[in-house]
């Protein structure tokens, strides 16, 4: 678990230097880079907002970084509980929470193991954050472009691997992958942020679908995670005879 | 002017996690919509997987990178390790950059 978040936590303290060093380049001073990776804590609303700053629309920076940051509602709709039952571990735990802690803790099952997950990530990968944007303040142009090494595609999949085992319930495989699909579907036509919260529509899938639950374990060995419909499923189930 | 625009996003940023999180306490939510919660969330990861690995600024992201997520894919379908699937779906994308691939 440890180990796994350290996977994550070094891409971030990567992407945290490029954050930094991106938004030094685009004229924001060191103080407001580094408040910035701290008290907002949202790395797709830093880069956007940094972006629409630097092109002096800082109201849209606000808007569109918010729009961005909205899934966050029902992410802590869904973990609650799991972040400690004391007020000030619920009140600390919400600015911990990432779309990486999220996936983190929703892998492990309720309770004392998916607190434990939630605030391993969490604590964790907000270092990693905020030390990596230290770097690329610190750093500046020296601090290398992330996606050398690839790491633009660390994150979804690490998301993917972190959900592969969700997706084994039938229902919320068709409705997490209808979601993807709606929110790949849309990118280029709605603002960034909208997309993805489009994504919750595919809930309504369950109700046309009815109350007919499968029996549970029905189907469970093919789960199909988000962006390849067209996976052959003969090899996926020689993968699963293989553990 | 700046430190307004950080207070805002900030702010705002915060009233998304923590009301979702405080208000899981207060809703007395039926048994069957508890249940969608879950599902949502994993509506909303998948979403964000999806997006990410296909989508840049609104447009395509290029191959290398949904190349590099897919290695990862399978990797983590035969329950490879996490830490594999990380590296190896960064370094399938890093090498494919480094032959020209977009």
């Amino acid at each position: 678990m440890l180990r796994d978040v350290a996977a994550i936590g070094a891409a971030m303290l990567a992407v945290g230097a490029s954050f930094g060093a991106v938004a030094v380049a685009a004229g924001l001073p060191a103080w407001a880079t580094l408040a910035m990776s701290a008290i907002v804590y949202a790395g797709g609303a830093q880069f956007m907002a940094v972006g629409l700053i630097a092109a002096g629309s800082p109201f849209a920076a606000v808007l569109a970084g918010l729009l961005l940051n909205a899934r966050h509602l029902p992410f802590g709709l869904t973990l609650g509980g799991s972040l400690g039952s004391q007020r000030w571990r619920r009140l600390l735990g919400s600015h911990l929470m990432t779309d990486e802690a999220t996936a983190f803790a929703l892998a492990q099952p309720a309770g004392d193991p998916r607190r434990r997950a939630f605030w391993l990530a969490g604590v964790l990968l907000f270092l990693a954050w905020n030390a990596g944007t230290l770097l690329g303040v610190l750093a500046g142009g020296a601090v290398g472009d992330p996606t050398v090494l690839g790491l633009d595609a660390a994150f979804p999949a690490g998301l993917i691997a972190l959900l592969l085992p969700v997706l084994r319930d039938r229902d919320t495989r068709w409705v997490a992958l209808t979601g993807a699909g709606l929110a790949v579907v849309t990118t280029p036509v709605l603002p960034a942020g909208l997309p993805v919260l489009l994504a919750l529509g595919a809930l309504a899938l369950l109700l046309v679908r009815g109350r007919r639950r499968p029996p549970p374990g029905d189907d469970g060995l093919t789960p199909d995670p988000g962006t390849r419909q067209d996976e052959p499923t003969p090899v996926l189930r020689a993968g699963e005879a293989s553990c | 002017m700046l430190i307004a625009v950080i207070l805002a996003l900030a702010v705002g940023t915060y009233g998304f996690r923590a009301v979702g999180v405080l208000l899981h306490d207060r809703l007395d939510l039926p048994e069957w919509s508890r249940r969608l919660l879950p599902i949502g969330a994993a509506a909303l990861l998948a979403a964000l997987a999806a997006t990410a690995a296909l989508t840049e600024a609104a447009g395509f992201a290029g191959w290398a990178r949904p190349a590099g997520v897919l290695v990862g894919l399978v990797l983590a379908w035969r329950r490879a390790p996490f830490v594999l699937v990380v590296v190896a779906a960064a370094g399938a994308t890093a090498l494919l950059r480094l032959l020209g691939l977009p």
